[in-house]
């Protein structure tokens, strides 16, 4: 006979809405639910059908399930119980069949983009990993990836109930044309996380407070054959020495970027708005990505409310060369797109270089001139670069004014 | 109770507190004829000459009122009035009725523009029979009352028109309208933009001056003769009570008048200020409306960002104004603010201060025997929603619960707007907002053009004009039955149906007076 644990999952509190609480108390007698819901008259009926369906297949025959709902959806019912469920047979592989996608895509799998290298990455919009309600919606704001992230905020206790959720969620939910991120913890709690994922719809993982390359070599021998791209987040003064090393450690790398929060920590000074203290590490991040070939993503601006400051400090960052920044808020987006293209007049200016470029190649010539300038090569690689930006931009459907 | 079926199929009473009604027959069909309703002839020698209409009387609000009530001649079964201008901050309405109950009439129907959730205060009048019922919104506590099928009589939801036009039908003979001024004369001329409880304008209760057979005023701000401006005639006025406080200011300023800060609301507001700006319903000399919800806020922001990135300037815009459209007056992007409701301070200073800001009221705005009204003259109107419908029909009156909670306001005449948008979440936390069938028919959806979700924005087939000119916008447009399948996807597949009693607790009254649904008691 197995034995049953007393464990809850998911979430309670006044403001919580959206989610749903589980308790369950191992009895020597027949299962039963007690069963208070938010939406009784909406949904009362079939809620507790799925919770005892879900119960019932997994043999969970005695014992009391209570349950709080808040207007739960049915992919948050499953991870919640999934969760429990994990935690009531000690079973972390336990899994529960997802709903069905919001969005079907081939085979019954969510819609998503391919997994593509070199794709645009101006903005990645963090949602909480345990939180469902914010992620329901995140892909109308088209940032270019959304990251459900296991790390920071999610509390130590939530770990395993956001496995679940984002794993329920990567499952059904249906995040556009957006890249699917997923960040997980560090060290043995990350290995946890890509055990929970196996088998989950998304393109990258972020790494957080990765300082050697070693590190990202274990990441890849725990990925053995799974399409996952990397982006190494460095956060530690270590990290930042390290950088060029870890940037060059794996073919999965894409993108690399830095945590300014952890960073101003680690060095023991206060992070200001004008971020003299870590422009070194900055620049030191951006040119062991270039290095490398890989894309130079900047931290996040964490004040949610001043929009001239992030405007500023996007600016910053494009001109330090970086090519994208983390959003911490779905408004950040737009100014973060706003702020990463080009403007109209170099646009203009770089369509003019590339057309000067392809009718030199028509004609065979070596050199490329716009009127009676020279234009070098790598001014004409600038421009592809741009006029390709922009095209891409506008091929994304993003909505630029 | 008997029933008959509406013109869009609803089930209806033929009976409403014991005045035969008509079932709704369609937008446009029911023009009743005849002559409007009266009130009693007064002579101007019954009065004192030197115009002091004072009560005077030592004590509290309640005693004062008890008095001046006394001598209005109340008795068991009359029909009582109120207007909300200064919404859940009134004093008033629950005074009255104290006054009422120490008097001992019974019966009585409490005819308010509006109900708060301040007047929770009257339930144990609904209890003990002071009250019999109410017409007017039921909100909060006084809406759960009623749903519960606990009110003697059958509860009235009208909108703002929809009230002017009852009493000028004679559906509702008004005995005595008690109307709170923020600042008043001995004589009555009355005013709402300033005194201590300034809440604007007094629109809402310029029906009941004139149609009532007994006008009290109450004031905490009573100036010398004459009170300048005056929005209530002293002529139509019988008594005046002087009271230390006729409302809370800082709850007559509501918090609806905050711009949300949910980002999927603010999406929804954008998705309508670029829809607007790209059809080319925001072309120079255009009006608008938005009331006075989060989302609507939102978009008169967006809106206002569009106008002046084009230099397009409306010709008016109608309020409930707030500081949003005041700033909007006094940066000259409209020159006139139609105000029906005033929501902030800003709203009241300004109603003070600029001439481009008049005072409108639901006649002139909304009503249904009007020569004309404003409404059908605005180009664009964003309002809110609790529930739509794939036939583009819609509910602001109960929630998807069956359970009675906000008023129609001026939700019904506003639909008569050139271009009527919904603004509305596609889902609530699991609640589906776009069903099959909606749980109340408030709007019919022939008069709704947009129903403006976070996820994009459904236009009415019928609008070839608007779904061409949206091929313009970035905006995603949606067929509806689309939307509804994928938030049902979402929420697994439709809800159940709120388990309803046969008995009716209250009627919805469409703009000309028939009835166009009625809410049944939730079990």
């Amino acid at each position: 006979m197995v034995s049953l644990h007393s464990c809850h999952a998911g979430r309670r509190g006044d403001d919580v809405r959206g989610d749903v609480w589980l308790s369950y108390e191992p009895t020597p007698t027949a299962f039963e639910l007690e069963f208070h819901s938010k939406l009784e008259g909406l949904y009362g009926d079939s809620t507790r059908a799925l919770l005892k369906e879900l119960a019932q297949k997994h043999s969970l025959e005695l014992g009391r399930l209570t349950v709080e709902d808040k207007g739960a959806y049915p992919f948050v019912l499953r991870a919640r119980m999934e969760s429990l469920l994990q935690q009531v047979f000690d079973d972390p592989s336990l899994r529960i069949e997802p709903e069905a996608p919001v969005r079907p895509g081939p085979g019954g799998r969510p819609s998503m983009p391919p997994i593509q290298r070199d794709r645009l990455r101006r903005s990645r919009l963090y949602l909480p990993g345990n939180e469902a309600k914010y992620m329901l919606n995140a892909a109308l704001h088209e940032p270019d990836a959304i990251i459900l992230d296991l790390e920071d905020s999610v509390a130590a206790s939530a770990k395993q109930d956001a496995r679940s959720m984002v794993r329920h969620a990567l499952l059904t939910l249906d995040f556009g044309g957006c890249e699917r991120m997923v960040r997980i913890n560090q060290g043995a709690g990350g290995l946890l996380d890509l055990a929970a994922l196996e088998g989950a719809p998304f393109h990258l993982l972020l790494l957080p407070k990765v300082e050697t390359a070693q590190e990202i070599l274990e990441i890849e021998t725990a990925l053995q054959g799974r399409e996952l791209l990397l982006m190494p987040i460095l956060e530690t003064a270590r990290g930042i020495l390290n950088a060029d090393a870890i940037a060059g450690a794996s073919l999965r790398n894409v993108a690399l970027t830095l945590g300014l929060e952890d960073l101003t920590a680690d060095l023991g000074v206060v992070k200001t708005t004008e971020g003299q203290e870590t422009a070194w590490a900055s620049s030191q991040v951006i040119f062991a990505a270039k290095a490398n070939g890989l894309q130079a993503i900047d931290s996040v601006y964490g004040n949610v409310a001043d929009e001239h400051g992030l405007r500023a400090s996007v600016r910053t960052a494009k001109a330090m060369g970086f090519e994208g920044k983390g959003c911490v808020h779905p408004r950040q987006v737009m100014v973060v797109h706003e702020e990463f293209s080009p403007s109209q007049e170099e646009l203009d200016q770089a369509q003019k270089i590339v057309a000067a470029f392809e009718e030199a190649e028509a004609q065979g010539l070596g050199v490329v001139s716009l009127g009676s300038k020279m234009i070098d090569p790598p001014v004409v690689k600038r421009a592809l670069n741009l006029v390709r930006l922009a095209q891409a931009q506008n091929h994304g459907g993003a909505d630029h004014e | 109770m008997s029933e008959f079926s509406t013109a869009l199929g609803r089930s209806v009473p033929m009976e409403i507190n014991g005045r035969t009604t008509l079932p709704f027959q369609g937008v446009g069909v029911h023009r009743p004829s005849g002559f409007q309703a009266a009130k009693k002839i007064s002579t101007c020698a019954d009065f004192p000459a030197d115009g002091d209409k004072r009560v005077a009387v030592e004590g509290d609000m309640v005693a004062k009122l008890k008095e001046a009530l006394h001598r209005a001649g109340l008795k068991d079964g009359m029909t009582v009035s109120t207007h909300h201008h200064f919404r859940n901050g009134d004093l008033v309405a629950n005074a009255l009725f104290d006054a009422a109950k120490q008097l001992g009439v019974k019966d009585l129907r409490w005819f308010p523009s509006a109900s708060f959730p301040c007047h929770a205060h009257l339930l144990p009048y609904l209890e003990d029979g002071t009250i019999h019922h109410i017409e007017g919104s039921m909100n909060g506590p006084l809406g759960a009352y009623c749903s519960e099928g606990k009110m003697q009589g059958l509860g009235v939801l009208r909108s703002h028109g929809g009230r002017w036009q009852s009493i000028q039908d004679g559906e509702v003979h008004i005995d005595i309208a008690v109307l709170a001024a923020p600042t008043a004369d001995a004589f009555g001329n009355a005013t709402g933009d300033r005194g201590p409880s300034a809440c604007g304008l007094l629109g809402f209760g310029l029906a009941d001056s004139q149609f009532a057979d007994h006008v009290i005023v109450v004031t905490d701000n009573l100036v010398p003769f004459p009170c300048l401006p005056w929005q209530i005639q002293g002529q139509n006025v019988d008594q005046v009570v002087e009271v230390e406080r006729v409302g809370l200011p800082e709850k007559i300023v509501s918090g609806t008048t905050r711009v949300t800060k949910s980002p999927d609301r603010l999406l929804i507001a954008e998705h309508i200020a670029k829809f607007v700006r790209d059809t080319g319903i925001m072309k120079p000399g255009f009006s608008f409306q938005a009331g006075a919800g989060g989302i609507t806020l939102a978009f008169a922001m967006f809106l206002k960002k569009f106008m002046k990135e084009a230099g397009v300037t409306a010709s008016f815009v109608r309020g409930g104004s707030n500081q949003y459209l005041v700033e909007m007056l006094e940066e000259g992007l409209t020159p006139v603010i139609l105000d029906g409701q005033t929501f902030d301070l800003e709203g009241v200073r300004s109603m003070r201060e600029n001439a481009g800001h008049q005072n409108t009221s639901p006649f002139t705005s909304y009503n249904f025997h009007g020569k004309g009204n404003f409404a059908s003259m605005v180009d664009v109107v964003v309002l809110g929603a609790t529930e739509v419908d794939v036939d583009f029909n819609a509910n602001v009156v109960t929630h998807s619960d069956g359970r009675l909670l906000h008023g129609i306001g001026g939700w019904q005449n506003c639909l008569f707007s050139k271009c009527t948008i919904l603004a509305v979440p596609s889902v609530r936390d699991r609640i589906p907002v776009i069903l099959d069938e909606v749980t109340t028919m408030v709007g019919p959806g022939e008069l709704i053009d947009v129903i403006a979700t976070e996820q994009g924005l459904c236009i009415h087939p019928k609008r070839t004009d608007l779904l061409e000119a949206a091929n313009k916008s970035s905006v995603p447009i949606l067929d509806i039955h689309d939307l509804k399948a994928r938030v049902d996807r979402l929420c697994g597949g439709a809800p159940q149906k709120p388990r309803l009693g046969e008995k009716f607790i209250a009627a919805i009254q469409w703009v000309d007076g028939t009835t166009i649904d009625a809410v049944r008691q939730v079990l």
